[in-house]
């Protein structure tokens, strides 16, 4: 018998340092899980992330184990992008679709070891990783619980790390992984992250959580580090550009009303797909979807004004073409920024929109229609997320 | 005349707008729609009280029983609305949570919570918590496909008149918009077992179990028999406060949905005149022109709508000759059968249930006992075999958790709904010594998880097919007034050529559960039934349209 689990919410292994840290006691739930929303300020944890240094517990990302002999083949088949060029030691961020090429989830694939992969998701997706390996010779592993793991984000986190005594750190590309001994056991960091600055994620034992929060903490106290909330981190991807399942599309299967999902193409991560692979997930709609045209086209905007264009319609004249999936005022960028999904034919960069903003002071609803213009690349994109060696602040 | 008798010779030549038949929730719905249309209108009903299987029932001193119907959620929120229900008295509850309690001393908790469900989902099996995402948008599609159609009239196929047209229009563009593939998804899912169809997503045996029960309540299939997985739809499409799929609790019990649509009823003008059995519905020169009631009296109408099953609407209580073959022969053949009993318990206090504790928010739901679907198809051998289930699926809530009007304080009450339970047993009449064998396999198999619950037990009664047919009506017992398979659905519903509400008799009308959108404490048949009536006599329609989802 398996054993009863009256726990109503799930702590992580970080959740006592989570817990004495959150000042203002804002929590949220989070795959079951409970997450500070916010520690002590959203904008002093956001800036903390663009000017030092900021920790996000990560630990209740979805993570699944693949192992065996067909393990690199099965990834292969199951997401869009050519996993054969991601050598051991590296990472990549990827989607997964189903079989009429609508995306599922995205995610990243870490390549621990010849054979040995992980996937980090946003939702659970075993049964359909199970259905996928029909045929394959490899061993699917539900991980999620078994390894804990912080984002520390920000240009003084190299040198945080230099300070934990990780030498060599600063020598870690983007999305490379490489381990260093700790406490008799060993701390995975990779070079990733969700905040598009320089930064890393630490993959550890949950017996040595705290531990290695407190020695990070220690190591960080003259660098300002400070924990950070889902409602910092949530400002930080929109700065970056990075679209989150749930909010910028709708997961395949979850999707109930036809038409409502997207392709890699409607989601502006064409990039992603590899059609020179002979077989994956999706490809024969894809294909089809590639020659006849997509529907739809996923957008960054930049919208006119300082009014966040929340859940806006987007228009071209009077006529209504698309709407907004999220959007914000960049603090760092100093810009107002949207995703929006519109009709394909507006999606060219340079395309001139108009968003309907409402926006309220104290009870009074305003109207605004904000000029827009679809954008090429990401608002805020410094050099210090790519530079190798990492710099030190 | 002395001026009682002269009153008494004014009612008996009184002639009513319209009578309907049978004051369950479907009588009374109908009835206050056309009363609030103008219409002078008597409702009748053959008990001493009102609500037909909607009832509160007081049969131990200080305890209500829902002793039919226990649980809300298909009740039309339109309706709800528009005869002002809650005005009337009527609060609807709901609740959460469940448990199926497995043989090894296991349970599965149907959290609320959704986070919560998926984790207790994947401590039985982790693959089958993500392939639950993946349920719940295949159900939900299905039940977004229906749910327009619940307050419509079902079009007929064969007609050619502009409003057959489209609504027959309207249901293929329906079915037009699941897509290719979603279309192929509909005619598997509207045909197949439940059992199937859990069998695609779910590997873990309680999980099926658990879920299968709403395929299988007040339907005479087994879980692996096709067209279960419908009546799991509607059990899902339902719902409270626009949450798609939720039950609640009727504060004071079920008996509060008929009280309330009666109230709404009188406040329109209309009478309801209990010990009023109907023996006949009077046909003169091809038209219905009142009922005859089982005591003598006649009392006329142009309008006579039945809200009885359409066995009874046809075998009983209609002259056959005064009805085309073709209609005899399909009231005979309507598939009605009985498959289900009911126990209801008055309580001295809440008992335990072994590994669950007694705080545990799972307790606000219902329970099941049957872990596995083998075991649920076995329980279903033995309805075929013509006796109760020897090891029967159970669902079992106590009320009296969220409503405090049922029982005393710290007191409870139980309502179990228990299948398979056949209409005769092995051919003949239920005994006496049938009905305490029926009741002692329940209470055992619930003792078997709950050590004290035999203990607390003041009042127990037990109804089997046999009760519910003699008591309320429904031939067999059958808890929907005819099965909800494929072949009475929709325009099938009774049957072919019927489906939307006239009887073959010129002023004779169906509203009851016989009817489409089918049964449960939905209101709609009634409401749907009285738009066709008002629309016949040319009058403005008063009943409300659906509410839309998107």
């Amino acid at each position: 018998m398996i054993p009863h689990d009256e726990t109503m919410m799930l702590k992580t292994p970080f959740y006592s340092r989570c817990l004495a840290a959150c000042e203002i006691n804002m929590w949220e739930d989070w795959k079951g899980y409970t997450t500070p929303q916010a520690y002590t300020s959203v904008e002093q944890e956001y800036f903390a992330v663009r000017s030092n240094t900021g920790v996000f517990d990560i630990s209740p990302m979805i993570k699944y184990r693949f192992t065996g002999p067909d393990a690199g083949a099965y990834l292969n088949r199951l997401v869009t992008r050519d996993i054969r060029k991601i050598g051991v030691g590296r990472v990549a961020y990827t989607i997964w679709c189903d079989d009429n090429g609508q995306v599922m989830d995205d995610g990243t694939i870490f390549h621990l070891a010849e054979n040995d992969y992980r996937l980090c998701a946003y939702a659970r997706c075993l049964d359909w990783l199970m259905w996928s390996a029909e045929g394959f010779d490899v061993t699917i592993v539900d991980e999620t619980a078994d390894v804990a793991a912080l984002a520390v984000q920000g240009p003084t986190s190299c040198a945080i790390f230099k300070n934990m005594g990780f030498e060599g750190i600063e020598n870690l590309k983007p999305f490379g992984l490489t381990r260093f001994p700790f406490e008799g056991s060993e701390v995975m960091i990779s070079r990733t992250g969700f905040t598009g600055d320089l930064g890393y994620e630490i993959w550890v034992d949950p017996a040595l959580a705290e531990t290695f929060w407190d020695r990070l903490f220690e190591a960080g106290k003259h660098r300002e580090i400070r924990p950070i909330g889902g409602y910092a981190l949530d400002m930080l991807r929109t700065e970056a550009g990075f679209i989150q399942a749930g909010v910028d599309f709708i997961p395949a299967e979850e999707s109930i009303r036809t038409g409502r999902s997207r392709s890699p193409f409607e989601l502006g991560l064409g990039w992603l797909v590899s059609f020179d692979k002979p077989v994956f997930n999706g490809r024969k709609a894809l294909l089809k979807e590639k020659k006849e045209g997509s529907h739809y086209a996923f957008v960054y905007l930049d919208v006119e004004g300082n009014k966040p264009a929340e859940h806006a319609f987007i228009y071209d004249g009077n006529k209504e073409v698309g709407t907004v999936t999220t959007a914000a005022w960049c603090p760092t960028a100093k810009t107002n920024v949207a995703f929006a999904q519109v009709n394909a034919k507006y999606g060219k960069p340079g395309q001139e929109l108009v968003a309907e903003i409402y926006y309220e002071r104290e009870l009074k609803w305003t109207r605004v229609m904000a000029k827009c213009t679809v954008i090429e690349g990401v608002v805020f994109n410094p050099p210090r997320k790519r530079q190798t060696p990492a710099p030190d602040f | 005349m002395a001026p009682a008798d002269c009153l008494e010779w004014l009612n008996f030549m009184k002639k009513y707008d319209a009578i309907i038949i049978g004051a369950g929730h479907n009588g009374l719905t109908n009835a206050a729609y056309l009363a609030k249309a103008g219409l002078d209108v008597l409702v009748l009903e053959k008990n001493s009280y009102i609500g037909g299987a909607t009832v509160s029932r007081e049969l131990y001193p200080n305890w209500k029983y829902s002793n039919c119907s226990y649980v809300c959620s298909l009740l039309r929120p339109e309706i709800i609305r528009d005869l002002e229900l809650p005005r009337h008295g009527l609060q609807v509850v709901p609740y959460g949570g469940g448990v199926t309690f497995k043989e090894n001393g296991d349970y599965y908790g149907n959290h609320a919570d959704h986070e919560r469900l998926l984790r207790e989902v994947a401590r039985h099996s982790k693959r089958d918590a993500s392939a639950y995402e993946r349920y719940e948008a295949d159900v939900m599609k299905q039940t977004r496909l229906i749910r327009p159609f619940l307050m419509r009239t079902p079009p007929d196929p064969t007609s050619l008149k502009p409003r057959n047209l489209k609504e027959l229009s309207l249901l293929a563009k329906s079915f037009g918009s699941m897509g290719e593939e979603g279309l192929a998804d509909t005619m598997r899912f509207w045909t197949m077992s439940i059992g199937d169809f859990l069998d695609e997503y779910f590997e873990s045996d309680v999980i099926k179990a658990h879920l299968a029960g709403s395929g299988i309540i007040g339907t005479a299939l087994g879980v692996y028999s096709p067209g279960t997985a419908y009546v799991l739809l509607h059990h899902y499409m339902g719902d409270v406060d626009g949450s798609v799929g939720a039950w609640g609790f009727a504060r004071g019990g079920m008996g509060a949905v008929s009280a309330a649509l009666s109230a709404s009823f009188q406040s329109f003008g209309g009478t309801i005149q209990c010990d009023a059995e109907a023996a006949q519905i009077i046909v003169k020169n091809g038209k219905a022109k009142g009922v005859a009631l089982a005591n003598g009296d006649e009392l006329y109408a142009d309008i006579v709508v039945s809200n009885l099953d359409p066995k009874r609407t046809f075998l009983k209580i209609m002259d056959e000759g005064d009805l085309p073959a073709d209609v005899v022969k399909k009231a005979k053949n309507f598939k009605i059968r009985g498959s289900s009993g009911k126990l209801n318990i008055a309580l001295d206090g809440l008992p335990t249930f072994t590994g669950l504790p007694k705080d545990s928010p799972l307790c606000l739901g219902e329970k099941h006992f049957s872990d596995s679907l083998p075991r649920m198809e076995r329980a279903y051998d033995d309805w075929k075999a013509e006796t109760w289930s020897k090891d029967p699926y159970l669902d079992m809530l106590i009320p009296t958790q969220v409503d405090p009007t049922m029982a005393p304080p710290g007191k409870h009450m139980m309502s179990v709904f228990v299948q398979y339970a056949p209409p005769k047993i092995n051919g003949g009449d239920w005994t006496a010594e049938d009905k305490a064998g029926f009741e002692k396999t329940v209470i055992d198999q619930i003792s078997n998880y709950s050590p004290d619950f035999k203990d607390l037990i003041l009042h127990c009664e037990t109804r089997t097919p046999q009760d519910i047919e003699n008591e309320v009506g429904l031939t067999e017992g059958n808890i929907f007034m005819g099965e909800l398979t494929f072949d009475q659905l929709l325009f099938n519903r009774p049957f072919p050529g019927y489906a939307q509400y006239r009887g073959p008799v010129k002023g004779m009308y169906m509203c009851s559960s016989g009817t489409h959108p089918g049964g449960g404490v939905m209101a709609a048949p009634g409401a749907n039934a009285a738009r066709e009536i008002l629309m016949d006599l040319k009058l403005t329609n008063t009943v409300p349209g659906g509410y839309d989802d998107d």
